[in-house]
């Protein structure tokens, strides 16, 4: 499985720019950010985006994960790729962060991908998604 | 004590299928050692140089006589027979199987145990005060918040690829037994107004380059408490520093930003974060609350203790502390015997212990940062017997918080990290200070023993530290003066050259002959280091 994406929209076509293309040229839709780059300086473009790329060179490092909160605390609608070393036992926390579709470099086995998103029911805090915490169902 | 609910039991039941799921992965070659590290050491699998060790977590170091019970059952059936309690108040087994590893998480699943993010670059255990419930002076039992911080943790989304592990502690007490403040966050539960709240020191911690959290908040109320949290944490994720793994813990960050600017990035941050909904409604914390509510305490129970036995009278002095109820005591057990593994203990005293908490102290046990065992809430008509019990299971050393109730990592014995051994240094210096009246005439001297810089053994909070390092080949010890984990925190100094295993236990020896010579009054050794300074020190050690 080289692509994986959790949406009904159509795949876009464009290639994603660096951040400086994207906050250079006002015509592009798809923007890659790198680990490093603030997805901060995104948020007063998000009406014309149709995909922000978050680029994990290395699996061990999780700031792409943050990069992915913040933008859809700030509302942005559209696909939110991971791209790079993302390993199938990362999927659940990237789902969990906002992140819509996959573009692992090595393949991911369909049925471990399948397994490993279906295994747990619950979640103790809220993130991105729209799974309901604990407390909330303890609670209402 | 906190009891799960379908929640709790449904998550950690998933995580064991995982887990298992992970290991037959790794088995069959479909993962790489590289791929499976990070997902092994997020439950506390680690490699060792002998053997792979697994840590249990015990969440802020509580446990029940069902669960102790369950811990010697593990280190019969698939470890050696023992196990070591560690200074974050878990349990690890040495000796275990890869292919046992999944086995051994369905049987702690059985009693609302697990082994979630025991290491890895993770929001780890939460830890907390030994005496929380039992101790006079808190405002309030720490430990419900603390159980809101493991579930908010636990599988935190965001935060499972920090640039480094994360320490949280809690405590609610001005004296401080969990060495809060050299705690990546360190949490003092403090009143206001009649509301509890949350002060937020950040940035502490042991390892090659210590530092002492300095106070980013001074008052978290609760409905703000882990949104806060949150806040300190995705600061740390998204600007720590990752092209170093020496520079990678939040104290860095925290250094290099200064406090100041850290505490305008989490204000800026949790102005955000606080509008996301993530903080539960009060009504949770009442539920965590209402399990850690007081035993039924007897009312008026007898508040004398026959002390005609001179031994028990001695360990009643050294190893029994008071307690807030009337008529009650809280007990340490030591498990540093002279010659013995510091927090080593048997299964079968394990199951001692157990049997101890279940009939003696409403079914309670603690397990300490200094490596020994509480049982919280003993009546004290009964401290009698279970000294008796403690002396026949080799469990009843009369030595907490002298010098030979030492702090020791496994070191070269077992650890793939460590430059040298610090169980046999550790063993060294209780027999030469193994006379019980040499050691009370020196009084409170807290000695602990690191076999490398990332002073998992913390060295730099000792009165004494002891650091092993590798030398050209052979292990060497340096020795550390003035240390202090508890309130009045502060990091050792090296006193000079290092020396070999039997060259420090001399050098220990001239530092307490001369603190003997110059002490006043009631003065600890780390009073009168204070007092006269360092360098009365370093001329007895070197001359």
């Amino acid at each position: 499985m080289g692509e994986l994406r959790f949406r009904d929209d159509e795949a876009l076509e464009q290639p994603a720019v660096t951040l400086d293309a994207f906050l250079d040229q006002s015509n592009a839709t798809a923007v890659r950010l790198e680990p490093d780059e603030d997805a901060r300086l995104l948020i007063p473009h998000l009406d014309r985006l149709a995909l922000v790329e978050i680029a994990f060179p290395k699996f061990r490092d999780g700031r792409g994960y943050s990069s992915a909160r913040i933008l859809r605390e700030a509302g942005y609608k559209g696909e939110l790729r991971a791209q790079g070393d993302v390993l199938v036992d990362q999927l659940r926390e990237m789902r969990r962060c906002g992140f819509d579709s996959f573009a692992p470099e090595k393949p991911l086995d369909p049925a471990v991908v399948k397994t490993t998103l279906d295994r747990y029911d619950q979640v103790y805090q809220r993130a991105a998604d729209a799974a309901v915490p604990v407390w909330k169902l303890r609670h209402g | 004590m906190y009891k799960y609910d379908q929640y709790d039991q449904a998550i950690v039941d998933a995580r064991v299928d995982e887990f298992r799921d992970q290991v037959r992965r790794r088995m069959a070659g479909e993962i790489t050692e590289d791929q499976f590290k990070p997902l092994r050491l997020m439950n506390g699998l680690y490699l060792q140089l002998h053997a792979y060790m697994l840590r249990v977590a015990i969440p802020y170091g509580t446990l029940d006589s069902r669960q102790m019970h369950m811990l010697a059952h593990i280190a019969r059936k698939y470890d050696r027979d023992y196990g070591h309690f560690t200074t974050r108040q878990n349990i690890q087994y040495n000796w275990i199987k890869l292919e046992d590893a999944g086995d051994i998480l369905a049987d702690l699943a059985t009693v609302e145990m697990h082994a979630i993010q025991t290491s890895g670059n993770c929001i780890r255990n939460i830890s907390s005060d030994q005496y929380a419930g039992a101790a006079a002076d808190e405002v309030a039992d720490p430990r419900p918040w603390a159980e809101l911080l493991r579930q908010w943790s636990t599988f935190h989304p965001e935060f499972s690829y920090l640039p480094r592990k994360f320490k949280i502690a809690v405590i609610a007490s001005d004296e401080d037994r969990a060495a809060m403040r050299l705690h990546d966050i360190g949490i003092q539960l403090v009143e206001r107004d009649g509301k509890l709240g949350a002060a937020f020191y950040v940035g502490g911690g042991m390892g090659r380059t210590p530092m002492v959290a300095p106070l980013i908040k001074d008052f978290v109320p609760i409905e703000d408490f882990l949104s806060y949290a949150e806040a300190c944490l995705r600061v740390y994720n998204r600007y720590g520093r990752r092209d170093n793994i020496y520079k990678a813990r939040i104290k860095i960050l925290i250094h290099e930003l200064g406090a100041d600017e850290y505490r305008r990035q989490v204000e800026q941050e949790f102005a955000h974060v606080k509008s996301l909904g993530i903080d539960p409604p009060a009504a949770e914390l009442e539920r965590i609350t209402a399990f850690f509510a007081p035993p039924a305490f007897e009312a008026g129970a007898a508040d004398t203790v026959d002390r005609s036995d001179p031994d028990f009278a001695v360990w009643l002095d050294q190893n029994v502390k008071a307690h807030k109820q009337p008529g009650y005591a809280i007990v340490n057990i030591s498990l540093k015997p002279v010659g013995g593994i510091p927090g080593d203990a048997s299964s079968a005293q394990i199951d001692v212990m157990a049997d101890l908490a279940e009939q003696y102290s409403f079914d309670e046990l603690r397990v300490t940062h200094a490596q020994n065992i509480v049982l919280p809430h003993v009546a004290k008509r009964d401290l009698y017997a279970v000294w008796q019990k403690l002396v026949e299971a080799d469990l009843a050393s009369p030595n907490l918080d002298l010098i030979s109730d030492i702090i020791a990592c496994p070191g070269l014995d077992y650890c793939s990290l460590a430059n040298a051994r610090s169980i046999p240094v550790a063993q060294k210096i209780a027999q030469r200070f193994s006379d019980l009246d040499r050691q009370r005439t020196l009084g409170e001297l807290k000695l602990k023993i690191s076999g490398c810089i990332n002073a998992c053994g913390h060295h730099h909070a000792g009165h004494i530290g002891i650091l092993g390092v590798d030398r050209k080949g052979t292990e060497n010890y340096q020795l550390l003066l003035g240390g202090s984990g508890a309130e009045d925190t502060s990091l050792g100094k090296i006193t000079g050259p290092g020396f070999d295993e039997d060259g420090v236990v001399d050098a220990i020896e001239r530092v307490t002959d001369k603190y003997l010579e110059l002490r006043e009054g009631g003065e600890r050794f780390l009073d009168t280091y204070r007092r006269v300074g360092f360098d009365p020190f370093k001329e007895a050690i070197y001359g």
